[in-house]
């Protein structure tokens, strides 16, 4: 017991060092919110018309005369692309999980499980470029469209950024299920797919949910591959083969031209405050959902 | 035995049409991603070479090499691992070796996954209104590499979580019963058996922070600088600097006439460090996995 002093200080120290650290998180969270909205307050609490601004669909931040902060159609936008996305990417990630965790050999899954990891490892500007070529031309192509940089063109690449998510995360799910339950339907002569549909979806309802809900964050929160995929209309689209314009994408685009602090640079910042609560909500229902399996089970 | 009855054909049907429904949607999610990547590799061709990584953009910017920004991003990502690897680590350690099961410790939960979910372009307004303008950094490559670092934090605190977690709670209980304290464990016990782990979760970091471009074109990246060719030392720490997913932004949609290759070469070769990085992490993993001795 007798530990000389400076190592026991020393040992004080490094905790005291790793508590600062544990602790950062929350930090950061709180001055990510600070410091966006610190940017944006002076507008929003002189000036600033949340009516407008929900409302409207008139974004004139650089008119002369007329100037109009509503970001109606940018809502619009986002919402559009990432309901797209979703209708897409929902399926088809639901489907592979349920293939990767039920139906495949274990080799394949090892395999498919590697290609899954690569997917979701390329850079979003490569998926931005990919809109931008490829898809434009296939779009043009197909639909004989003027232009192919539209909301279908940013659904399907966003489609194919968020299925990973709702794979590796729906397959967590589904392997979070006891093999009891599967062994149970087994042994009553139940097929893989009628103890899939009769057994595991619904026992894994609330993990898929917390899945669907992650690939919807990161939609939303997509930045450079919808700012090269969908065009630059600001209008609420009427069709899948209108160009539109989301909230990131806006950010994005406009910020480098807005002088610091001016009007328009601050209604920026208040958008990505509206972008850093929506997310946010959306992760948070996604924790609270996935904890309340575990505590259930 | 037993002859076939209309319930169980229609059951066998159903089984096979829903294995095959299944892997066909599992098959159509990785089939884009082989074709997209043979196209960009075809379409980059006539530019791949060793030259193509060593030289600068020429002819403002529709020839040339990638080497500034390529450069510019190694300096970045070098630069946030420096500041995520330390801060993620000892987060994870805390977490995992420190914090009782309460409410608070849910919070930090809470906020590491929330940090994950925070959408990128949101860290660039945040990287830009804290540290360049309210520390008065300015835009730099110090200013950029902190946003990238906090915005790949959750990388490394969820992988090294997942590391520590998996030694198994005997191997500290032992330790602790020969007198060692909580830190001595940790450092002779638990990190040695989970370093391997916890160094797969920094090459992911790696991966992340490469392919960023929303987070570092408001707080540090440039269309374009003019540096030295064979100089690894060109940037400076608040100095702006290009970055290879920006340059890829920049020459497919800011400048006209750009020769068609460029942007794909430029394309294929941030895809290649990044796939490169990942598999390397997989690998390692993989090879974790089959010597693990517990």
């Amino acid at each position: 017991m007798n530990r000389r002093p400076f190592e026991v200080l020393g040992e004080r120290l490094i905790e005291l060092v790793i508590t600062i650290c544990g602790i950062s998180a929350i930090v950061f969270v709180f001055s990510i919110f600070y410091f966006v909205f610190r940017e944006g307050a002076a507008f929003f609490f002189h000036g600033f018309k949340p009516g407008e601004f929900l409302a409207s669909v008139e974004w004139y931040p650089t008119s002369q005369s007329h100037v109009r902060y509503g970001a109606l159609a940018l809502i619009a936008g986002t919402f559009s692309v990432t309901v797209l996305a979703m209708a897409i990417a929902v399926p088809f990630g639901l489907g592979a999980a349920i293939f990767v965790s039920e139906f495949c050999p274990r080799r394949m899954k090892e395999t498919l499980k590697i290609l899954i990891e690569m997917l979701a490892a390329i850079p979003s500007v490569v998926w931005g470029f990919i809109g931008l070529t490829i898809m434009n031309s296939l779009i043009i192509r197909v639909f004989d469209a003027p232009i192919g940089l539209t909301v279908l063109n940013g659904g399907l690449i966003l489609a194919m950024m968020s299925v990973p998510i709702i794979v590796s995360i729906g397959e967590d799910a589904l392997k979070a299920v006891p093999d009891t339950y599967r062994e149970a339907a087994m042994a009553l002569g139940a097929t893989r797919w009628q103890v899939t549909y009769r057994v595991l979806l619904p026992a894994a309802r609330n993990g898929l949910l917390a899945a669907v809900l992650l690939g919807v964050g990161r939609a939303v929160g997509e930045t450079m591959a919808v700012l090269m995929a969908t065009g630059h209309a600001v209008r609420i689209p009427a069709s899948l083969l209108d160009p539109v314009r989301t909230l990131t994408a806006t950010i994005a685009a406009e910020l480098g031209e807005a002088a610091v602090h001016s009007d328009h640079y601050q209604v920026l910042f208040i958008i990505g405050i509206l972008l850093f609560v929506i997310t946010f909500v959306i992760n948070l229902l996604a924790d609270l959902i996935v904890k309340g399996i575990r505590k259930s089970s | 035995m037993f002859s076939e009855t209309a319930i169980t054909r229609r059951k066998q049907w159903t089984e096979r049409v829903a294995c095959l429904v299944l892997g066909a949607m599992a098959l159509l999610m990785v089939v884009p991603l082989v074709l997209i990547l043979a196209h960009l590799v075809y379409k980059a061709w006539p530019v791949l070479s060793w030259d193509f990584l060593i030289r600068v953009p020429a002819n403002g910017m529709r020839g040339g090499g990638i080497w500034s920004p390529l450069l510019g991003t190694i300096y970045l990502v070098l630069l946030s691992l420096a500041v995520a690897a330390p801060v993620g680590i000892l987060a994870a350690i805390y977490l995992n070796e420190y914090a009782r099961d309460n409410w608070f410790t849910r919070l930090i939960h809470l906020a590491v996954v929330n940090l994950a979910g925070v959408p990128s372009i949101v860290h660039a307004l945040f990287g830009l209104g804290a540290f360049v303008i309210f520390a008065g950094i300015g835009r730099s490559i110090l200013a950029a590499s902190l946003t990238l670092a906090i915005m790949t934090l959750p990388v490394i605190i969820a992988s090294t979580k997942e590391a520590l977690s998996a030694v198994p709670p005997a191997f500290r209980e032992a330790c602790w019963n020969v007198g060692a304290t909580r830190w001595q464990t940790i450092r002779h016990v638990v990190l040695p058996n989970s370093i391997s782990g916890i160094l797969t979760g920094v090459i992911l970091q790696v991966s992340r922070a490469a392919g960023e471009t929303a987070p570092v074109m408001f707080t540090g990246a440039v269309f374009y600088k003019a540096i030295a060719e064979n100089d690894l030392f060109a940037y400076g720490l608040l100095d702006q600097c290009m970055a290879l997913s920006m340059h890829l932004f920049t020459i497919s949609t800011q400048v006209p006439d750009v020769p068609d290759a460029l942007p794909y070469g430029t394309a294929v070769v941030l895809v290649g460090v990044v796939l490169v990085v990942n598999a390397t992490a997989i690998a390692l993993r993989a090879f974790l996995r089959s010597r693990k001795r517990w």
